[in-house]
């Protein structure tokens, strides 16, 4: 065997080594209640923002603190708090990623990721909109 | 029906230019194919000369199609859905492009027509190697057509590519477009995404994509080379376009991290996003396979390698392409690329199928054929260590794509499960662990190899030369640690000591590879392009590891009292604190690190919806003392929505990076408050809700005013008011009336107090009647963000050398005379460094 293919061996060891490492860092994602039952840990939660009951964001008070409620496909609830500004398209999304943990009842948010449709200019439902609204 | 006031020949005229294009490269491709078979120079350069007419044919026809489509944009046919949900009329005219470059259509045209310019150099100079190599251009060309085609076949159940000359009414679904006027109700367009509305987004596709584009070039050379069984021979007039490739390549991805940083509030220039990974991993490949083409021009060694190397280069280009348009990547990147529907998911694919499995195939079918040497490279050759870096290179480049595919990987989990993988909890670390370690390596690769002769060296001599700049490596390191260290703790301190490697291993690459030039070079800067861009590219990375080891945002709110919950232990894994918003309220200044941040003003953009903010910066140094004004913007949208741009203060040192976080739209804001009026003389008090005012004096006629108004020989009063608030501060304000045809109030505000002061009247007795009134209205303010990114221009600096590197190795690989290689390389660098560094 020659000395570069033992090289070779090492480095695809190596690279092997990192993604297993690596690998022990995937999320998972969850729903509210499954997220429920993993107190503390990391997880993505696929949800939508429950709009009947009013975001509370005071930025004047605190641009730091932003609190919903948020529901899933499985109809659970839980209530939100995710410490950063407001995104901008939150009220508009129709369906959200949080990442964060649960901590007793209340989720404790360090990210949101959004899916809303004016994000999306191409898209077709949008644009009928906002020929309609001309 | 007929509809008013369409322009469909310019449409009709676009899309034969387009269908021109694809049979013209279809015709090109295969008798490219035939000719490079054709053993007879008559009969071979028969057909040459009639793939070149065709090619010629398609490049003018791609061209034709972009003008067709810059005209309709220019001149808003908004008939056409392209101008319809690209441009607005708002918009200025170097936007243009950027809406052009906007859409999925308009970047694979920008794409071919890449292709066309390279193809027309490889025409001119290619020689012997023009057939086969002008079959795989011709053949992508082929397939970039059919993109843009939008044909359907099978009485409309297939459909090929997406047309950029549809017509708005047959997209969209609007009983708008059942009348025959409708183009009278349309007034204008939806406009560039304001995300997009950028110097950059108007520069930096077109680099992009052309070092997108000129990796086919190294990859049709490897086709070539298999192809004439002339196994050997490509390398050499494939390396300058290797070169080229690896240059503009590497620019291109800079110049996306320079648009990051500068105009979108991501708080940085590199994410680990999955759209920067896609192009950064090729590029990686390309390097290593730029290396191991060197080791076989030196040695003989490393050709399979080269060819391996070349091959995956495209094939990831491709796959990247797949990655970033079809929607795939859905939650894990925050860019919005647009799906484009299924049938143009399944012709990216085949695209990627279609050049990636054959050559593949070809490479592992002749894989005994390529010639290699039997006997091993020696340790104390430079070609040894070539090639463990290419390694390295080609390592860290699968572990990047391998993270970035997860989307991919979740799709095949998705087939026997319905568990799927989550990113990682903190992305970016996820990548930095691995990444920082290779950087160890090919830093410390970097310092030494060149050091090493081809073939076999005394390794006592490389010793001797090594030590000195590594000590000298050594104790800036630990200078470093001792006056400037790295406070990049949140990762715990092994990742600390990591950074710390990294940035002895980058600091030895800098020195070596400088002292190397006049050391192992004699000063020869002819041949030192290997040299100074691995002196860039150390650089640019000890920039990164600085500007971000050492970033620092400046905006926290220390004195808010809730306390952030942390499960996670602080010394290995500590979140990042979450209150990085700081709310500026006008004209109240805050503190922020070294400087006073009052928000004194506003002004509206000449686009509609365009807010900035005015936010003035006082440092708090009796020494130096020093302001300065930053006016990041806002757009504002009617549905509340929001996109920020930052504005920065660079020095040569540091920059100053402040953007908007959180923003009021002031519209849905109305004030429902009223004027109390107040009867007062001078000298008399007012009490408001949170203190009192004292009205001074009345001037008649006052010589000036803070207004700006010419009231010269106008009757004028003004009150001369002191506002005491709460906290006892005093402010001063100087509400006026005047009287020309009627009388005008001119209203004075007092931010800080939320307050508004009429001068509403006079009264009897020398007294005049005051109007108080308290807004109940939000008080304006503004959420910001800002940080300070130390010696971030060592990185755009790295990345100039770096790249004038690449361009003095094309030089010298080309052997141009000294005056036409001088002048190009002062160009290009002269170039890089003006829109680095000073445009914007």
């Amino acid at each position: 065997m020659k000395r570069t293919h033992i090289v070779i061996l090492i480095a695809i060891a190596i690279g092997i080594a990192s993604l297993i490492v690596m690998s022990v860092d995937f999320s998972t994602y969850d729903t509210i209640g499954t997220a429920r039952a993993k107190q503390g840990k990391f997880v993505h939660l696929i949800a939508r923002i429950d709009k009947t009951v009013p975001l509370d964001y005071n930025p004047a008070k605190d641009p730091n603190y932003l609190s919903f409620i948020a529901t899933d496909s499985l109809g659970e609830r839980t209530r939100v708090i995710y410490h950063n500004t407001k995104p901008a398209e939150l009220e508009q999304s129709d369906r959200i990623v949080l990442k964060g943990r649960m901590e007793g009842d209340v989720f404790q948010c360090s990210e949101i990721l959004l899916k809303c449709p004016s994000k999306y200019k191409d898209d077709k439902k949008q644009m009928e909109k906002s020929v309609v609204n001309m | 029906m007929q509809f008013e006031g369409e322009h469909l020949g310019i449409g009709q005229l676009g899309h034969f230019f387009v269908l021109l294009a694809f049979t013209a490269s279809l015709l090109s491709t295969i008798s490219y194919a035939i000719a490079s078979r054709k053993t007879d120079t008559a009969e071979r350069f028969s057909w040459i000369r009639f793939s070149r007419a065709s090619f010629v044919v398609q490049a003018l026809a791609v061209l034709s199609v972009f003008g067709c489509i810059f005209y309709i944009c220019a001149h808003h046919y908004l008939e056409y859905f392209y101008a319809y949900k690209h441009t607005s009329k708002e918009l200025e005219f170097k936007y243009l492009l950027a809406c052009i470059w906007e859409d999925q259509s308009g970047s694979f045209l920008l794409w071919s027509i890449w292709h066309c310019v390279l193809g027309m150099i490889l025409i001119l100079r290619a020689k012997e190697w023009e057939a086969p190599v002008m079959t795989v251009v011709s053949a992508a060309q082929w397939f970039l057509a059919m993109m843009i085609m939008g044909v359907y076949l099978f009485g409309g159940a297939v459909k090929i590519g997406n047309s950029p000359f549809v017509l708005t009414r047959n997209e969209i679904n609007a009983p708008i477009f059942g009348l025959p006027g409708y183009l009278h109700l349309i007034k204008d367009g939806v406009g560039l995404n304001v995300l997009l509305r950028n110097y950059w987004m108007v520069i930096h596709p077109p680099i992009l994509f052309l070092g997108f584009a000129s990796t086919i070039v190294p990859f049709a050379y490897a086709y070539a080379g298999i192809q004439t069984k002339r196994f050997a021979d490509w390398v050499k007039p494939a390396l300058p376009f290797t070169l080229f490739s690896a240059c503009v390549l590497g620019v291109g991805i800079m110049m996306g991290a320079k648009w990051a940083y500068e105009s979108l509030s991501f708080g940085g220039y590199w994410a680990w996003d999955p759209v920067e990974n896609a192009s950064f991993v090729p590029w990686l490949i390309l390097v290593a396979g730029l290396h191991t083409m060197l080791i076989f021009k030196a040695t003989g060694y490393s050709l399979r390698a080269s060819y391996l190397f070349v091959i995956l280069t495209f094939i990831f280009i491709l796959y990247s392409t797949f990655l970033t348009r079809t929607g795939i990547l859905g939650d894990t990147s925050v860019h919005a690329f647009t799906e484009a529907g299924k049938a143009m998911n399944i012709l990216i694919l085949t695209f990627l199928l279609a050049f990636g499995v054959p050559s593949l195939l070809l490479f592992f079918i002749y894989y005994k054929r390529i010639p290699a040497i039997a006997k091993e490279e020696a340790t104390s050759s430079r070609e040894f260590w070539m090639f463990i870096g290419s390694i390295v290179l080609f390592l860290a480049a699968l572990f990047i794509i391998a993270q970035t595919s997860l989307p991919v990987i979740n799709y095949f989990i998705g087939l026997f499960t319905d568990k799927k993988l989550a990113p990682p909890e903190d992305v970016e670390f996820s990548y930095n662990k691995i990444t920082i370690l290779i950087a160890v390596i090919i830093g410390i690769l970097t310092a030494i190899t060149q050091y090493f002769k081809y073939k076999s060296t005394n390794t006592a001599s490389v010793a001797r030369r090594l030590w000195i700049p590594g000590v000298a490596a050594l104790l800036i390191t630990v200078l470093l640690y001792f006056i400037y260290p790295v406070t990049y703790t949140k990762q715990g301190p092994a990742f600390l000591g990591a950074i710390y490697f990294a940035l002895f291993a980058m600091t030895y690459a800098v020195i070596a590879n400088a002292t190397y030039i006049w050391v192992g070079l004699n000063g020869n800067l002819k041949a030192a392009g290997g040299s100074i861009a691995h002196f860039g590219f150390a650089l640019m990375l000890a920039g990164m590891l600085i500007s971000s080891g050492n970033k620092k945002v400046i905006s926290q709110e220390k004195f808010k009292t809730f306390v952030v919950p942390t499960t996670v232990d602080p010394l290995t894994r500590q979140q990042d604190n979450p209150a990085e918003n700081i709310n500026l309220i006008r004209d109240l200044p805050a503190t922020m690190d070294q400087y006073a941040v009052t928000y004194y003003g506003d002004s509206s953009g000449r686009e509609k919806d365009r807010k900035f903010y005015h936010i003035l910066f006082k440092k708090k140094d009796s020494i130096q003392p020093e302001t300065f004004t930053l006016n990041p913007d806002v757009y504002l949208m009617k549905n509340n929505t929001m996109s920020s741009n930052p504005d920065t203060k660079h020095y040569l040192t540091h920059d100053v990076f402040t953007y908007v976080s959180f923003a009021v739209n002031q519209e849905q804001n109305k004030d429902t408050a009223h004027f109390v009026l107040h009867e007062a003389g001078a000298g008399d008090t007012v009490f408001y809700s949170k203190g009192y005012l004292l009205l001074n004096k009345i001037i008649s006629n006052p010589p000036q005013n803070k207004f700006n108004l010419d009231l010269h020989g106008i009757p004028a009063l003004m009150a001369d008011i002191t506002i005491v608030g709460r906290d006892s501060t005093r402010r001063q304000a100087t509400p006026l009336l005047y009287i020309s045809d009627s009388v005008h109030y001119v209203d004075d505000t007092v931010y800080a107090e939320n307050l508004y002061l009429r001068f509403a009247d006079v009264a009897d007795h020398k007294r005049i009647k005051l109007g108080v009134k308290e807004s109940d209205s939000i008080i304006d303010f503004v959420t910001l963000k800002a940080y300070i990114f130390p010696y971030i221009n060592l990185v755009w600096i790295g990345l100039i050398f770096m790249a004038t590197g690449f361009v003095i190795s094309i030089a010298y690989r080309l052997n141009l005379p000294k005056p036409k290689a001088a002048t190009l390389i002062g160009l290009f660098a002269l170039a890089i460094f003006y829109m680095f560094l000073l445009a914007n």
